[in-house]
Parts: structure tokens; sequence; C-alpha cells
């Protein structure tokens, strides 16, 4: 083991040191970290609201603080979730790290650039959270007009912020697809690269394309309010449904690029951990294009009661229903993929089953609220809330969590304590359906979305929700814990604990700087058990 | 830490195989950058689609406000400017950096020009009271739309971003001129200028799309 690198005390983390190798580093893995403790540090920030927000909602009437507070708290939890954890969180961090080294590459095309974004993405990171010391948004992370262009709050800051954070985006995934077409090792086809890389690859196409179409509608919201130019203001002769159009243009494809990448890992660790070929490489891949391509003219469906016309409701109703063959191809791909493998349970494993089981449920519900006439009852009820945290926690962090502990060996060169990590995934995985199932039938009752208060028939499967709230915070902190202590005290990992396949696994752990000490050549596929 | 191509005019970033191969990774991410810019823009010629189709008088009314020989005048400059940075990026191809200097300087020139006539464009809708959005006053400038607002609001963000992107076109520019006065091209190494003239290129050809969209459409 270890046998890649010549020298195995030398590695990405102990060549250089200080902190100015860290702040002005272009390799890619040490910018991938940068982005682990930044965004590991919003994921605290938009935890703590969440917890706060369930905290309110334990008992009817003003239980924690104010109404007021509660909107801002609200607004800010889906801000800081959105535009700071899950949409960079898996190809910033994962995807910055492990894009380069599993297609056989010492960095991404573009070192500076990918510096640079991230500077771009603190620069807006830290703008948006000014805002909390200056007059804090209440507006919901939607930003809807002509609400937003009539509160007295920080918008123009935070949509800036936004915009800058769009732009970080925008420049990662510019990256990634130029990595992707040219720095392939020699030997190593589109259909060579690991399914991670193919999700990667996805979602850069959607960062690049549909980002700056958020841009422009945030630029235009600011200058809705500094000009008063009135597209968006029905007072002038606007459309504020203008906006949501624009703003879903966006915003729905970002729901792909919040879970594409994370079926990428999936897809690795249904692999790794059943030792077996990958079931339809090709149609896994394909259909991460397929959703990519899909996700564009879909976003309708979130305007089902805004007055947009009915024939633009069935039509949109009956696209996003497309979106779910792409995604069961790659579920039943997955499930036979572990059929008749010698599947065994590590943590990764167990992640990767969760998301799975909770990817299933919050897919299952998409095609229910994507049919028009449920929609109608369902929107903005709590059923809605259930079913994205189902995709976007179930799934997204899901598979956050089984890439942490799958790649966590070679990130750092250390093992992690394998029982606690099972642990995290028990809490987080039982805590999640104990928070969020008893939001579908909230939303089933009738209960609205966004609401700081409720009628005393809600109030029993509310406060189980919240009790469901504090077994996910416990799991990410024993997760946080055990993360540290096996940076700290791990032992030292092999370079290839898991006998995974991809190219990743080949290089030392952690990898050396420029990540192959001889740049590999690719003669197998990446999944040849 | 990693070896700077720009200074080394031939070399190579150490993750790729060879200059070609950089030169090739290089314009592809150029490219796509250039796939944003029009995207952004879309979203401008989305809304002017939109409210043009439901406020074709208050429109018309606003481009009647438009000096059209300023724009067309303009259109002709901008076009002229790609041709000389066209030219800019040929010699330093063939390894003639005076030439290649000399047409870059006046691509410069050309930008300048543009920029100052969209400022006497600018400051006499600004003394007539043709400003965007809330500040227009329809009665003291006597329009018939009570919106026309909305024009002059769409005119100044898209012009205004256009024009925001000359000025960056610019800075661009000067940074290429002062390289190829020091000799950083050549026939093997104008990924710089190339890459700029792209941008430049597109720059034009927005304004292409604004020019009749603005002034001429009534």
């Amino acid at each position: 083991m270890g046998t890649a690198s010549t020298n195995p005390n030398v590695n990405y983390l102990t060549e250089f040191s200080g902190i100015k190798s860290w702040l002005f580093s272009l390799d890619h893995k040490r910018i991938g970290l940068m982005y682990m403790i930044a965004i590991l540090f919003f994921f605290l920030v938009g935890g703590i609201m969440a917890m706060l927000i369930r905290l309110e909602l334990f008992s009817p009437g003003p239980t924690l603080f104010s109404a007021d507070t509660y909107n801002q708290v609200l607004t800010y939890h889906g801000a800081i979730m959105v535009f700071m954890v899950i949409v960079p969180g898996i190809p910033a961090i994962l995807g910055n790290f492990f894009l380069p080294l599993q297609i056989g590459a010492a960095d991404v095309a573009f070192p500076r650039l990918n510096l640079a974004s991230w500077y771009v993405f603190m620069f807006g990171a830290i703008l948006a959270f000014t805002t909390l010391f200056t007059t804090k948004i209440d507006t919901g992370w939607t930003f809807y007009t002509p609400y937003s262009i009539k509160t007295g709050t920080a918008v123009i800051t935070i949509v800036l912020a936004a915009f800058i954070m769009g732009m970080s985006s925008i420049l990662t995934g510019l990256n990634f697809i130029v990595t992707t077409h040219k720095l392939r090792a020699p030997g190593m086809s589109m259909f060579d690269m690991p399914l991670f890389v193919w999700s990667l690859y996805s979602t850069a196409i959607i960062q690049v394309i549909a980002t700056p179409v958020l841009g422009i509608t945030l630029l235009l919201l600011v200058a809705e309010r500094v000009l008063g130019i009135g597209i968006f203001d029905p007072k002038l002769g606007g459309d504020p449904v203008l906006f949501q159009h624009f703003f879903w243009f966006y915003s729905h494809p970002a729901v792909y690029i919040m879970i594409l990448p994370a079926m990428g890992i999936i897809s690795e660790l249904i692999s790794a951990f059943s030792r077996k070929t990958i079931f339809g490489y090709k149609a896994i891949a394909f259909s991460s294009l397929g959703i990519a391509a899909v996700s564009f003219i879909v976003w309708g469906h979130h305007m089902f009661v805004s007055g947009q016309s009915e024939i633009a409701g069935v039509i949109f109703s009956f696209i996003t229903m497309l979106v779910g063959v792409p995604t069961a191809i790659k579920m039943f791909n997955w499930l036979a993929t572990l059929y008749k493998g010698s599947v065994s349970f590590e943590s990764p494993m167990l992640y990767a089953l969760g998301f799975l089981f909770l990817f299933a449920i919050g897919g299952v519900t998409g095609i229910m609220l994507a049919t028009l006439g449920v929609d109608v009852h369902f929107h903005d009820t709590y059923f809605v809330v259930a079913h994205f945290h189902y995709v976007m926690v179930g799934g997204t962090l899901m598979a956050i969590m089984g890439g942490f502990y799958y790649w966590f060996p070679k990130m750092f060169g250390k093992m992690y304590n394998e029982g606690l990590a099972r642990l995290t995934f028990v809490l987080i995985f039982i805590g999640f359906n104990v928070t969020f199932f008893p939001q579908f039938i909230l939303g089933a009752m009738g209960m609205p979305r966004r609401y700081f208060d409720y009628i005393p028939a809600y109030e029993s499967l509310n406060k189980i929700s919240t009790i469901g709230s504090w077994m996910i915070a416990a799991g990410f902190f024993l997760a946080l814990y055990v993360i540290i202590r096996g940076i700290i005290s791990g032992p030292k990992a092999p370079a290839n604990p898991w006998g995974a396949k991809t190219l990743e696994w080949q290089t030392s752990s952690p990898p050396p700087h420029f990540n192959f000490d001889k740049k590999p050549t690719v003669t197998g596929g990446p999944y040849d058990y | 830490m990693t070896t700077n191509h720009s200074a080394t005019a031939h070399h190579h970033s150490h993750h790729f195989d060879s200059a070609q191969h950089e030169y090739e990774s290089d314009k592809e991410g150029i490219w796509l950058f250039m796939v944003t810019e029009i995207l952004m823009f879309g979203g401008l010629f989305v809304a002017y689609a939109i409210f043009h189709q439901i406020y074709p008088e208050m429109f018309a009314e606003g481009a009647k406000q438009l000096s059209w020989k300023m724009g067309f005048f303009n259109t002709l400059v901008l076009i002229a400017s790609s041709l000389t940075m066209a030219l800019g990026i040929y010699y330093n191809q063939i390894n003639k950096s005076n030439k290649a200097f000399w047409n870059l300087i006046a691509t410069l020139v050309l930008a300048g020009i543009f920029l100052v006539v969209k400022y006497f464009e600018y400051a006499s809708k600004f003394e007539t009271g043709f400003l965007p959005g809330k500040f227009l006053n329809p009665e003291t400038v006597g329009a018939t739309s009570q919106n026309l607002g909305m024009y002059f609001g769409l005119y100044f963000c898209m012009t205004g971003l256009h024009g925001l992107h000359v000025v960056i076109g610019m800075i661009l520019i000067s940074w290429l001129a002062y390289r190829t006065k020091r000799g950083d091209f050549n026939a093997n190494y104008y990924t710089p200028v190339e890459g700029v003239g792209i941008f430049w290129h597109i720059v034009d050809l927005i304004w292409i799309f604004l020019f009749p969209l603005l002034y001429l459409v009534g």
C-alpha cells in the first residue's frame, strides 16, 4: 500500500506549509478543502436557523421569537442552505478534489480561475452575511416580487451577494467542463469516466447555462428597486409573474445542480460496496445529461397557481413527469447493481442505501406534485416542504455524508472511527424521517408552509417533527466529531481502503501535490471488479 | 508554485501535455464564458420582447426619442473596431508585433469613440428628462405613455450593461497592447489576444442586436 508515492511522507498537505500556502494555493485539492471549511461553517449557520425554526414551531403561538424574526430566520435558512451549501456543496468540495483525480489529471484546466472562484464565492458569502448586521431580509429565499421591491430591508445587498456567488458557480462549472473535455488521462474516453465525473459534467452544463439567467434576473430586481423600471412592478405596468418565470428558469435547473452530483456519488458508492460493475453505465451517464436537458423546460411547475395560463400549466405538468424517466433509470440501475453483488455495509454504503430510500420517497412525491390537480391542493403546504427536504436533505445531504466518509481516507490519509460513523447514519436517517415524514401529513391536512403559527390541530405532528430535528442535529455534530477526530488521531489509511477501481484510489493517500507520480494510462473501465 | 505560462510564452502549465493542448483548452473556456454572456443578455432581450409585445406604442414613443444617426454611427465604429481587433490577432499570429500593437491601439481608439458618442446620447437624455424608470416624469417630457419610464429603464440597463462590457474590453485590450509591445506574443503563443478578441466580437455582436431593437424598431 502507498507504493505509488516515491516518498510517502510528502503529499499535498505536507509539501507546503503556512497560511499563505493555502490562501494562494492553485492546487485543486487544497481549494476543495478551503471550500469544505467555508461550506461546513455555512451549513452550521443554516442548520442553527433550521433548529430555531423547528423550535418556534414546537407549539402554536409565539414560542421563541416574534413573527417578524421568524420570517427572517426562515429566509436566511433557505438562502444560506441553497446558495451557500447545497448548490456549491458537492461540486466545489468533492468535485474540486476528485474530478481531476478520477480522470487522472494533475489539476483542473484553469487552476487560477479555480482559486479566483473560491475568493468570489467567499466575497459573495460575506456580503450576504453583512445583512445580518444591517437590516435582515424577510423575503424568503426566492425574493419574489412585488414584496421584494417594497420591503425596506437589505434586498439589494443579498441579491448582489447571490449574483456574485452565481459567478463563482459559473466559473467552477466552466472549469469542470473544460477539464472533463481536455484533461482525461491517455486512454480514457468519455465512456471510461467514473459516473461521478459524468454527473459533475452534467451539473456544470446547467451551472454555465442557467446561472447567467439568474444573474440578470437579480440585476433587474436591483434595477427595479433603485430605478423603478417597472418590469416586475404591476403598479408601473410590469408583471411580477415574469420575475417568477425568470427566477425558476434558473432555480429549477438549480435543483438538479443540487441533486445530480449527489446521484454521481451514489453511483460510485453502490458499485464500490457491491464490488460489482455498475449496471447500465451508459444509461446512467446519459440519464444525467437527460435530467440536465429536461431541467430547463419544467420551471413552470413552481407556478401552477401563479396565474400562468392553464395550457402552460398542463404542458409543464406533463414535461415535469418526464423528469421521472431518467431518474427512475438511475434508481433501477443502482438496484440492479446491488443484485448479486457482494454488498458490505460500511458507513458510506449505509448513506447510499439511505439515499435510495429517501430519494425514492422524495421522487415519488415529486411526481404527485407534478400532477396539476394535486399540486393546486398541496401548493404552499408542508407537503411541498417535506417533498423537497426529502430530495435535498434526504438525497443530497445523505450523498454528501456518504461521499465524505468514502473519500475521507483519500483526502486526509487517515481513517475515521467506523462504529461512530455508522451511528451518525442511524441518528441522521431516523431523525430525518421523524422530522419530515409528519410534514407530509401536515401538508395533506392543509398546514400552509412559511407560517409562523398554526392551529392546535397541527400541534402533535409539529412536536414530533421538532423532536426529530434534534436527532438530526445530534447526528451532524457527532459526524463533525468523527471527522475532526479522524483527521487528528485516526490511524493511517492505505491507498485503497475500499478496494475501489476508480483512478483516485491508484495514487497514495493523501495524494502527492501533482496527484500522480506517474501519469496514469487507462486500459479498463472505471468499475472493472 | 506552478509555472506561469504568461511569463514564458512557449512553455505550458504543468497539467497540460503541450502548448497546443493548453491553447485548445483555453479557447474552449473562452467560448463557454461567451455562452454565459449571451445568456445573461438573453434575459434582457426576453424582457424587451415581452414588454414590446404588451406596449408597442410606448416602445415606439421611446424609440423616437433616440438618435438613430448616433446609434448607426456607433454601429459602424464597433464594426470597424472588430476589424482592427481581428487584425491585431492576425499580426500577432504572423510575428508582426508592431502592426499588431497599432491595430490594438486603433481598437482602443474606436472603443473610446463609441463611449464618447454614448456619453453625448446619455447626456442629452438626462437633460431632456428621459430618465430610467421612476425618474422619468411623463408630464415634464410630454409623454403620452404613462409608463415610458420602462422603455428608458430597459434602454439604460441594456446599453449600460453593454457599455460596461466595452469598458472591460478596453481594459483587456490595453493589457494586450502592453504585452504585445513587450513581445509576449508570437506565432506560437497568442491565446490571450484571441480570447479577448472573441470577447470583443461578442460585445460588438450584442450591440448589433441592441441597435435595431432600441433605435429602429418602432
